[in-house]
């Protein structure tokens, strides 16, 4: 009976991780009861911040509304979540429309009972008990999770990282390449290295740009 | 809810998308053609189903009797 609940325990506190499905949830949000299931077909950026009415936080709902139209171009949705009530967060982005002239037209989350901040990890205990950290999650439009970024309740996050990510992973998909530290889109993407004698000798013949067997780059 | 208040008054989003569904019509049908988010698609038509006022046929949703009746009204 000790090691049932031990088991059990264990798989209610495991945290997503990258290569999995993201874990479904149904949440009420600003837009009305939203699961994740409804994204399906569509990239998501789910984000988290720790509170409304806060400036730190403020700057970033303003930053990721800039970046929403270039987002949707690219096929992705965005929708934040913090542990506030749904008042609180229709009472805050009325407040950002009127002081700061831009309209969130993305859902928030009010997880006021932390569940899918929970599910998600999206709490640092070290940090704030009740807050959530400033997490973003990527998830491809089959739900699997491609990538997650964690920064601290000082630091706001950089936009344009989060659109570089999503182009970097979009690309990876679409040519079946990795792509180096400080990639930009329109610069040479890396051939995934050989994993077999034979492929290794023939790749220095493909007429990829090689250092060496195992380092390849091209230009899409 | 986002498009239909508990006492039954359709909000401009809700209305929108309702007579999207007039004709039978998919989730991507309706995105495409009302052009809001497939995600707030999704929500809306199960917000309208629980509220009877749409009903699954096949892939499509079509409009329920007390839907076409909201409509007209």
């Amino acid at each position: 009976m000790e090691e049932k609940n031990k088991e059990k325990t264990i798989k209610m506190l495991r945290l997503p991780r990258i290569g999995e499905s993201a874990p479904a949830f149904e949440a009420e949000t600003t837009l009305g009861t939203i699961r994740l299931e409804d994204f399906k077909g569509t990239w998501l950026i789910l984000f988290s911040h720790p509170a409304d009415f806060t400036p730190v936080c403020t700057t970033e709902f303003v930053a990721f509304a800039e970046i929403q139209e270039e987002l949707q171009e690219l096929g992705v949705e965005l929708m934040g979540l913090s542990i506030d009530s749904g008042y609180a967060h229709i009472a805050w982005v009325r407040n950002i429309e009127e002081k700061f002239g831009v309209k969130i037209s993305f859902p928030v989350i009010a997880d006021l009972d932390r569940k899918v901040a929970t599910l998600y990890g999206m709490i640092m205990p070290g940090e704030s008990k009740t807050e959530t950290s400033r997490c973003v999650f990527v998830i491809d439009p089959t739900g699997i999770l491609r990538a997650m970024i964690y920064y601290p309740l000082t630091t706001g996050r950089n936009m344009q990282e989060i659109l570089r990510l999503i182009k970097a992973l979009q690309t990876s998909d679409e040519h079946k390449v990795a792509t180096p530290a400080n990639w930009q889109p329109g610069d040479p993407v890396i051939v995934p290295p050989p994993k077999t004698q034979d492929v290794a000798e023939e790749r220095v013949r493909e007429g990829y740009d090689c250092k060496d067997w195992y380092f390849c780059t091209k230009n899409l | 809810m986002a498009c239909i208040e508990p006492d039954g008054f359709l909000t401009r989003c809700g209305e929108l998308l309702l007579l999207a569904m007039w004709k039978p019509a998919t989730p991507d049908e309706v995105a495409r053609d009302v052009r809001v988010p497939l995600f707030r698609v999704r929500s809306a038509i199960r917000e309208f189903v629980g509220a009877g006022l749409l009903e699954k046929r096949g892939e499509a949703y079509v409009l329920t009797a007390k839907g076409v009746q909201k409509m007209e009204g």
